[in-house]
């Protein structure tokens, strides 16, 4: 192949930082996963991983931190379902048993850099108060199915959700070769295609030709 | 008394010194009275409490020298003590007696046990007590003057007490001087206990003193001071004992009497010490004291001075006082000596004091008897000061002046406030009050003789909501304080786009409204309304006068006729044509004229007469009403003004008019008659030459009747004339006979019609002229006099309230206030409201309110015109709006109501009306005028054209209409026009349509388009996306095409994708889309197959929609609500054992497909044993002969182990011995789903089969020499196939885990076994039932490891055609079945192919069968199983297969037979179908059976009543009883007839009674009470069976033996296949035979016909029957068998296929394979 990369690469590191958890006094854990379209593979790093138990610290703040490293590479052919981290904090209730504290799912940033992003988390609720009750009493508090429902879309207008504390994920994000396939995601380089697209049109008058004329034209689209 | 004069001066004295004495110190009495005061009154305090122990410590020493001191004296004065005590004694008693309480206060502050301290103590506090009495001298006079009041014997206490305290105190000191001067006296026990004590306490205090003797010896002046308290503090306890123990009687004042004496002790004790110090040298003081003070109380105190001169310490003692003397007295002469400043400062208060009080003393004055006033006196004299006003209202007339009549402003119709409620007896008060009063308050009173007050300003609600402290309001909700600002106007107001601001301003002046009719009008106002009605009308045609100018014009116009006529004539000899015409068209004109100006002015004149007359009868009207009610309501007042008139004059006048009018209707008349003639004489001439012509003709005909018949007769001939002068009214065609006009102008008749016409518009000639004014003169009887209804009527008129509301734009802006309806129905607001507007005006709308008891009800709106722009306020006219109301209203009043009708005037000339409330709004609408003059209007170029303006400007549609939209030109020059924004969203619709039109000559799209932008937002072309093979591939897996779905890492870049992806789906592709016949498919196979796929991809597409529809279930596990049943299992669980004997395998957790992720999914095949294995013949007949011999040899006869096939992977137990093995063992086997995807729509669409084949494992011993046998083994393992089971692992899936004993499908032949016979213990286990021997049984349990979730049956409501009625009565049948019996099958309704609900009972219909089964066998049963056997052979081919995601479908018979495939019901029914032709009793069963789980099978009942259960795709039949019957449950019966539910106890058919009749076990559908609606079928009528082509057929057996002679082949690739000729021949007859006899060949018929081969060769070998479908599963299910797995070199195969066919394409495949291989 002459242009060598038929891939592209997302290295992210980072950090889940802190949690804040107003009302909660347990001690926590997190537990994180990526989710990803099939068109991307992990090629270095944990794909999933619990961080270690935080007590809330005794300050105003009354913060959890972990501090928990990540640390992944992607690959990929097409941008379409870019990873995301889906983060879910667990935690024990009076009982002593086991619950989830929230859930919540952001996407690694596509930009290189450095970001920092707050999720803010969410529980389902129960169906009703009287199971609410009953889950209380027997811990069984509701749950997803699939832990990574929080990264989709789908299925998600019929459950309800409480939003419960938020966690603070910074990302320093190293991409490679996303430029010589054709995507441009670092705003100061950034080529505005409408611009583009309208010098060409003007230049070509069918609309076809205009596109093809347009040199980001070439760029693989996602369909969603 | 006598020595008053002297002790008032010597007091004066006195005090005159002390307050010199004062003056001197008083500097420092300012500062140290402070800290005196406490220091003193602490100074028995702390004797009181014990001093702390430091001071004690301190003191201790002074006081041990203070002792020794006191022993000398004791000692010294021993002899004395004889003398004194006795007065001491004396003095005790007398003090302590009376007030013991005062002594024992007195006890701790008097220093007793020696003089010394006490007097060191005046000593060293020489200073101090001076300036406390100085600084006390304040207070000190009072105790003076009350010490002098002693002596004037006034007997008041507390000088006595004081003085007594004074005595009492000095007595004990004395006693304690005696005490310590004698050495023990004890003249009281009292005494006796302090001096034990102080002795005690000495000794003590000695040693104490002596110790600290040594170490300070300096500090003891200083100390001296202080060293009072030790003994103090003893005195003190011993004080509170006493003071305990006497203070008992008055404890009450103890506390008062403490307080008090502690004050006093200080300057008491000051003036001892004074006192002490003037005993050597007695000063004046002393010696007013001596003749003031009572000295016989305290006898001891000037003789103790004298008993302490010959001691040291009294010398000492003395010695320092007299210095302390020398030093005051220096003091004393600084005092004098220094001006005397300070002091002056006080010296006139004090003195001014002093003096007042001593002159007030020395007044004198006598003491009276006390006087007292008699009650009733002092009543008298209060009463003549006092006033008290009476409750008693007051009556009104002493309210108001007397020349007044009370007035009550509300009942005038004024607005009185309401007042504020005051109790009536309070305001009576105060009327009472104020009439009191010189002017008899009559400011106070109102009119109304009440008082006046202002209205109740309190309102019933509050006007503030209760605002809670600001502090309390959640911080997040309160409030900042922003400052308004204005946002910028968009353009739909009038300055809009950032132009100037403008102010706009309209100007509504709303005047007053003034009612034409309102409800509350009497009747009278409603004659008064009419009356002015007419009157303005007459005052306006009076203004206008038409009447005159008319008569004016007539006159003028007949002056022009005549001066005309006169032309005409002087011109009449010229007969100038043309002008003569000119003139005479000119004439004619002018008379026409005159016609019609007469005629009008006729009808002004007669108009303006009954006007008047209407007027005049109107006021008639009101006059008799008013007369008729009594009252007058209104004002109007009608005169009217004669104007005498001539009669002569008139007269004549009349005369000439009525002439003029004659000649003028006698000239019309001429005129017309003129007129006719000439038409008469025209049409004349026509007739008579007519006439001759007819006379022509006539005279050739027979002329028999008169004219007038002729003129009949000629009705029938059409030319002839109808003559005759005398002529007829004819209709004919003929032309009638003109008649002549006659000239009759009646001059009378013509002048009585003027003349009576002239009377009734004209005045009468004589009548005066009749001028009618209105005026509003008459005087309205005042409300009293009024008769009740119409009071009633004012006092809702007067309650009667109206405004105004003013809407602009439909918006209120503002009100007028509440205004009162005046008597003349007339509103008065003159109110101008001020409009500033910024939107354009659209409406201006008056809305008129009137006041309702409950609402406000409105009359009526009125639109204002929006003003032209020069209309300003300033030349603005007030326009009348007339309004009405259809408000209906009635009164039980006089008021008359409206809209309902009422009657005026009397009985029989009642007229009735009905009115409306109606009436006009003055006001006007203006635009406002600046303060500078300027007109606030807004730009005229905007507001140019009508109000609706603004909206023309953004609705296009409302601007150029619908059909301008349509007209892309007007369109366009609309848009052009109305400068739209083009940056406004709204727009872009309109400026991308007119961007084609304007600008330049391009033409219009044709088409319209909702998306314009949508091409710029598209990445790529059509062309482009359908080029891009990448592209494709992601839409492709967009759209779950299976071969894509899970495709991952689609390639980057275009080129990287390969064409070879799509390869295998464009095949599938192109398969489908052409009709593909394979080599091995017939042509209506592949027909079937498209049609298949094609139902299966709308069944997809369908499904793949219904997968991403979520439940909460779907993705929220929830713990379900508990409830009883889950609860009680809980607990139940709870008491079970913990390892039961017999354990049942618990439910495992479903897994659903999205959490499976990556795990691996197991299929688990736990075989348990086998039953009745084959046994090899060889091992057989040794056993055989072993049992002849009567051993039963447990020697090897078989050693079968078995083999499971699943997705290509094997896996396969230990091998067991015998022909009943048991393994227990587990296999598990890898699963991959189709496509790797888990999720239950594609797992239900996998195909897979569970192979589990029976082997015999055989050990071939291969060594060729004996001799090694005893070092060496070669052996060569051979597995024979022994029978095999097939489980489709949707089985496995949908039903999750699989149990029990299942037959092994196995040949009926196995060359070299046989079965080994019953075994007698099965026999007996299984019971009386006959056992099937040919057959070999497997138990095993398969499951899925981790269980996968199955599809949730969809649960749609289908499209139906049924009855509605029918199918819920079905569905309540099914539902009540089913919550009894929750585990058995029930249908009522199932989906047909075109998915439709269908009766389950419609699919029930006698169908024959080919003809050819029936007339093969004439057994019955054996036609049955022909027929079933037919049936079997047709694929089974499960629905969940065809059509994932949907419920079964069931297929009708001929639909079946024309897919040739289908699963269970397919088949029953087309079975049960058959059976019913044949005359059976027949039912489809529904149940559950092993392995398929929930299936249909057929029931017949038998000839001798037996039932026989039919398995409808094997073919296999059992009877009732049979335990081997795969069958386990039976839910439900049904036939075309009805659907009985099994409701019996149990479910397992050969424990339950078929006999559906009996109700108890069998719930019929359908009853008595709904009996079956006899549904049509959905069957066709009769099957068509057609030959299957036998060219065809054997084509077919060919290509199969070809192929699996080639698979062999290949399977074998390391060893040459060879083929045995012969014996595949006789495998071919032996096939043969085999389908005839339906498989069940005897073994003996193989045994002969196999003889000569068996003789040579060892075989092992099958026949094989198969359906057929496609050539792969033959290949399988051969390659199953393993056959071909043999090692031998030497082995050859044995292949033969044969086909047999049955109509409609049915085939019967043979396959006989064997491995031979020649004996040894």
């Amino acid at each position: 192949m002459a242009s060598g990369s038929t891939v592209f690469l997302v290295m992210m590191n980072g950090q889940i930082e802190t949690g804040d958890f107003p009302g909660f006094d347990d001690d926590l854990y997190v537990k994180f996963n990526y989710v990803y379209g099939p068109d991307w593979v992990m090629t270095a790093g944990l794909e999933e991983g619990t961080s270690q138990t935080s007590r809330k610290s005794k300050d105003d703040l009354g913060r959890y931190v972990w501090n928990f490293p990540l640390d992944v590479t992607f690959k990929s052919t097409n941008p379409y379902g870019w990873p995301q981290v889906v983060v879910n904090v667990h935690g024990q209730d009076v009982y002593g048993t086991a619950v989830v504290r929230g859930y919540g799912a952001v996407h690694v940033p596509i930009s290189p850099g450095r970001h920092v992003r707050i999720i803010p988390l969410y529980v389902p609720e129960s169906s009703s108060h009287f199971q609410k009750f009953t889950s209380w009493l027997m811990s069984r508090r509701p749950e997803y199915r699939d832990h990574n429902t929080v990264a989709r879309g789908e299925g998600r207008e019929v459950t309800r959700v409480r939003s419960q504390g938020s966690i603070r994920v910074t990302f320093n994000v190293v991409t490679r070769d996303m430029k010589k396939l054709g995507y441009d995601v670092i705003p100061s380089t950034l080529s505005i295609p409408s611009t583009a697209t309208t010098a060409a049109m003007a230049a070509n008058p069918k609309p076809g030709a205009a596109a093809a004329a347009v040199p980001t034209a070439n760029v693989p689209t996602s369909t969603s | 008394m006598s020595g008053q004069s002297t002790l008032a001066a010597k007091i004066r004295e006195r005090r005159k010194k002390l307050r010199e004495s004062l003056a001197d110190t008083s500097r420092e009495t300012e500062g140290s009275d402070m800290e005196l005061t406490p220091r003193t009154n602490g100074f028995p305090e702390s004797g009181m409490h014990g001093d702390d122990d430091e001071t004690a410590l301190s003191s201790s020493r002074e006081a041990y020298d203070d002792l020794i001191e006191a022993q000398k004296l004791i000692d010294d004065l021993e002899e004395r003590r004889a003398e004194t005590k006795k007065e001491l004694e004396q003095s005790l008693k007398e003090s302590d007696k009376p007030k013991p309480s005062k002594r024992t206060k007195l006890k701790p502050i008097t220093p007793k046990a020696e003089e010394t301290p006490k007097i060191e103590d005046e000593a060293t506090k020489d200073e101090k007590p001076k300036k406390k009495k100085k600084a006390r001298i304040k207070k000190e006079p009072k105790d003076e003057t009350e010490e002098a009041k002693e002596e004037e014997a006034e007997p008041t206490e507390k000088p006595e007490e004081d003085k007594k305290l004074m005595s009492a105190e000095e007595a004990v000191l004395a006693v304690a001087a005696g005490t310590a001067g004698s050495s023990s006296p004890a003249p009281a026990n009292l005494n006796q206990s302090i001096r034990d004590r102080l002795r005690k306490k000495m000794s003590q205090m000695k040693e104490k003193a002596e110790e600290e003797k040594k170490e300070d010896d300096e500090k003891e002046p200083g100390k001296v001071v202080t060293g009072k308290p030790p003994p103090r503090r003893l005195r003190g306890m011993r004080g509170r004992q006493l003071a305990t123990r006497f203070d008992e009687p008055m404890s009450d004042d103890e506390k008062k009497l403490h307080e008090s004496i502690a004050a006093k002790t200080m300057w008491q004790k000051a003036r001892k010490a004074l006192k002490k110090k003037e005993s050597a040298m007695p000063s004046e003081e002393e010696a007013f004291d001596f003749f003031v003070k009572v000295f016989d109380k305290e006898p001891d105190l000037p003789s103790v001075p004298p008993t302490g001169e010959p001691e040291a310490g009294p010398s000492e003692e003395r010695e320092e006082s007299a210095k302390e003397k020398e030093k005051k007295e220096e003091k004393e002469k600084d005092e004098e000596e220094k001006p005397v400043e300070d002091a002056k400062e006080d010296e006139p208060l004090l003195s001014d004091y002093f003096v007042d009080l001593e002159e007030w003393k020395t007044q004198p004055y006598s003491v009276n008897r006390a006087q007292y006033t008699p009650y009733q006196k002092v009543v008298d004299r209060e009463a003549k000061v006092y006033f008290r006003p009476s409750v008693a209202s007051v009556p009104e007339n002493d309210k108001i002046p007397e020349e007044r009549q009370p007035r009550y402003l509300e009942d005038e119709g004024f607005y009185v406030g309401v007042r504020p409620p005051v109790e009536r007896r309070n305001v009576n008060i105060e009327e009472n009050r104020l009439l009191m009063r010189e002017d008899k308050g009559r400011k106070w009173f109102g009119d109304d003789g009440r008082i006046i007050a202002l209205p109740d300003p309190l309102k019933d609600q509050p006007t503030r909501p209760p605002v809670i402290e600001p502090e309390d309001i959640d911080v997040f909700l309160q409030t900042d304080y922003k400052k308004a600002y204005v946002v910028d106007f968009d353009s739909r107001f009038i300055d809009g786009l950032g132009e100037t601001y403008g102010s706009y301003q309209i100007d509504v002046d709303i005047n007053s409204i003034i009612f034409s009719h309102h409800s509350l009008f009497s009747k009278e106002h409603v004659l008064a309304a009419k009356l002015q009605q007419l009157y303005s009308q007459y005052l306006m045609r009076s203004q206008k006068d038409a009447t005159t100018f008319l008569t004016d014009k007539l006159r003028a116009l007949k002056e022009a006729v005549a001066h005309l006529k006169k032309q005409m004539d002087a011109q009449m000899k010229d007969l100038n044509s043309s002008f003569a015409q000119d003139q005479m068209t000119r004439y004619q004109d002018y008379k026409y004229e005159i016609r019609q100006t007469r005629k009008s002015r006729d009808t002004e004149m007669h108009y303006d007469r009954q006007l008047l007359k209407n007027i005049l009868k109107a006021w008639k009207e009101i006059k008799a009403l008013r007369e008729s009610q009594g009252c007058i309501n209104t004002a109007v007042k009608l005169s009217v003004r004669k104007e005498e008139t001539d009669k002569d004059e008139d007269m004549t006048q009349w005369k000439r008019d009525i002439d003029e009018e004659i000649s003028e209707a006698r000239e019309e008349y001429e005129e017309t008659f003129n007129e006719n003639m000439s038409r008469y004489n025209l049409a004349k001439a026509e007739y008579d030459r007519q006439k001759k012509i007819k006379d022509a003709i006539k005279k050739r005909k027979k002329r028999r009747r008169p004219k007038r018949q002729g003129s009949r007769e000629n009705l029938t001939d059409r030319t002839s004339d109808t003559g005759g002068e005398s002529q007829t009214e004819d209709d004919e065609d003929a032309i009638p006979e003109p008649q002549k006009p006659a000239y009759e102008f009646n001059e009378q008749e013509a002048r009585e019609k003027i003349k009576s016409k002239a009377q009734q518009i004209m005045r009468k000639p004589g009548e005066p002229k009749l001028y009618p004014e209105l005026t509003n003169a008459a005087v309205i009887t005042p409300t009293h006099n009024c008769p009740k209804a119409e009071q009633s009527r004012r006092r809702d008129q007067q309650k009667c309230q109206c405004y105004v509301r003013i809407l602009f734009n439909n918006k209120e802006v503002s009100r007028t206030s509440v205004k009162t309806l005046t008597s003349d129905f007339t509103v008065h607001f003159g109110d101008i409201f001020n409009i500033q507007i910024v939107q354009w005006p659209e409406s201006i709308r008056l809305e008129v309110y009137e006041n309702g008891s409950f609402s406000d009800t409105m009359l009526a709106e009125v639109y204002a015109a929006i003003p032209e722009p020069q209309v300003t306020t300033s030349n603005v006219q007030i326009e009348e709006l007339d309004f009405s109301s259809d408000q209906k209203v009635s009164y039980g009043h006089e008021g008359v109501g409206s809209g309902y009708t009422f009657k005026i005037g009397d009985e029989n000339l009642a007229q009735e009306y009905t009115l409306l409330t109606s009436g006009c709004l003055l006001a006007s609408v203006a635009w406002g005028v600046g303060d500078d003059g300027t007109v606030l209007v807004p730009p005229i170029s905007q507001t140019a054209g009508t109000a609706l303006g603004s909206v023309k400007q953004f609705d296009a549609l409302s601007a150029i209409g619908a059909t301008g939209m349509v007209d892309t030109e007007k369109l366009a020059k609309w848009i052009s026009e109305s400068r739209l924004d083009p940056n406004d969203p709204a727009n872009a619709a309109l400026l991308h349509l007119i961007k084609h039109v304007s600008g330049d000559d391009k033409k219009m799209p044709v088409y319209f388009r909702l998306e314009q932008l949508q091409q710029e937002f598209n990445f790529v072309t059509d062309e482009e996306l359908e080029k891009s093979k990448r592209f494709k591939l992601i839409e492709l897996r967009e759209k779950e095409i299976p071969e894509f779905r899970n495709y991952s890492l689609i390639p980057i870049r275009e080129k990287d994708v390969t064409d070879d992806i799509f390869e295998e789906y464009e095949k599938k592709k192109k398969a489908e889309r052409d009709l593909q016949v394979g080599d091995d498919k017939d042509p209506h196979r592949a027909a079937v197959a498209k049609f298949l796929s094609k139902v299966r991809e709308q069944v997809m597409t369908r499904f793949r929609a219904a997968q991403h529809q979520f439940t909460l279930q779907d993705v929220i596990a929830e713990e379900p609500v508990p409830n009883i049943t889950l609860l009680s299992a809980n607990l139940l669980k709870l008491a079970e054992p913990r390892r039961p004997l017999k354990p049942v395998r618990k439910e495992r957790k479903v897994v659903t497909a999205q959490s499976l992720g990556q795990t691996e999914v197991k299929i688990l095949v736990n075989i348990e044993r086998a039953f009745d294995v084959p046994v090899r013949k060889e091992a057989l007949t040794l056993t055989e002969l072993e049992a002849a011999g009567g051993v039963n040899s447990d020697s090897v006869t078989v050693r079968p182990f078995v083999e499971c096939v699943f997705q290509r992977h094997t896996k396969q137990t230990s091998v067991a011995e015998g022909p009943n093995p048991n393994w227990s063992e587990e296999l598990s086997l890898p699963f991959k789903p189709p496509n790797n995807d888990y999720s239950s729509a594609s797992l239900q669409t996998c195909k897979d089969l569970v192979y589990l084949n029976l082997f015999d494992e055989v050990v071939v011993d291969m060594l060729e020499d004996d001799r090694a046998r005893a070092t060496n083994i070669h052996q060569r393992l051979e597995r024979k196939w022994l029978g095999s089971l097939k489980i489709p692992f949707s089985t496995v899936y949908f039903q999750g885990q699989i149990e029990g004993n299942f037959r092994l499908q196995a040949p009926r032949v196995l060359l070299g076994y046989q079965r080994a016979g019953p075994m007698e213990n099965t026999t007996t286990q299984y019971g009386q039932g006959k056992r099937d021997t040919d057959n070999t049984y497997l138990q095993l349990f398969i499951t899925i490891e981790p269980a996968l979730s199955t599809p949730e049956p969809v649960k749609e409501k289908f499209d139906t055609t049924e009855d509605e009625k029918l199918l819920n009565f079905a569905e309540n049948y099914q539902m009540q079945f089913e919550k009894k019996h929750p585990k058995r099958d029930i249908l009522t309704t199932v989906m047909d192919i075109n998915g439709k609900s269908v009766f389950v009972t419609r699919y029930f219909k006698a169908l024959k069968p080919p003809a050819e089964l029936l007339s093969a066998e004439s057994n019955p049963l054996k036609q049955a199983e022909l027929i079933a056997r037919f049936v079997s052979l047709i694929p089974f081919v499960s629905d969940s297969v065809v059509f994932p995601g949907m419920c079964d479908i069931w297929s009708t018979c001929d639909q079946f037979l024309q897919m040739l495939q289908g699963d269970e019901e397919e088949h029953a029914v087309l079975l049960c179908n058959y059976f019913l032709h044949l005359g059976k009793k027949a039912w489809l069963l529904i149940g559950s059976a092993i392995p398929e789980g929930s299936t249909t099978y057929v029931l017949t009942r038998e000839a001798d009543n037996n039932f026989l259960i039919w398995n409808p795709s094997t073919g296999e039949h059992y009877p009732q009883y049979d335990n081997f019957c795969r069958l386990k449950s039976v839910g439900c019966l049904i036939n075309q007839e009805n659907i009985w539910a099994n409701i019996q106890l149990n479910e397992e058919p050969y424990r339950i009674d078929f006999d559906v009749t009996k109700s108890n076990m069998w719930r019929p559908l359908f009853t008595k009470t709904f009996s079956n609606p006899n549904l049509t079928s959905v069957q066709v009528d009769e099957l068509r069976y057609y030959q299957t082509d036998k060219g065809y057929v054997s084509d077919l057996t060919d290509k199969i033996e070809k192929k699996l002679r080639e698979k062999l082949m290949e399977w074998r690739p390391r060893h040459i296949t060879r083929f045995n000729r012969y014996c595949t021949q006789v495998f071919r007859n032996l096939l043969r035979k085999l389908e005839e006899n339906r498989g069940n060949a005897a073994i003996m018929e193989h045994k002969s016909e196999l003889e000569q081969v068996m003789g040579s060769y060892t075989m092992s070998g099958f026949p094989l029957n198969l359906t057929y479908t496609e050539m792969a599963p033959i290949v399988d299910a051969v390659y199953s068998t393993g056959v071909h797995v043999n090692e031998s070199t030497d082995v050859e195969f044995a292949l033969a296929v044969h086909i047999h066919p049955y109509p409609n394409n049915i085939l019967s495949v043979w396959v006989y394979i064997a491995a031979v291989s020649r004996k040894r």
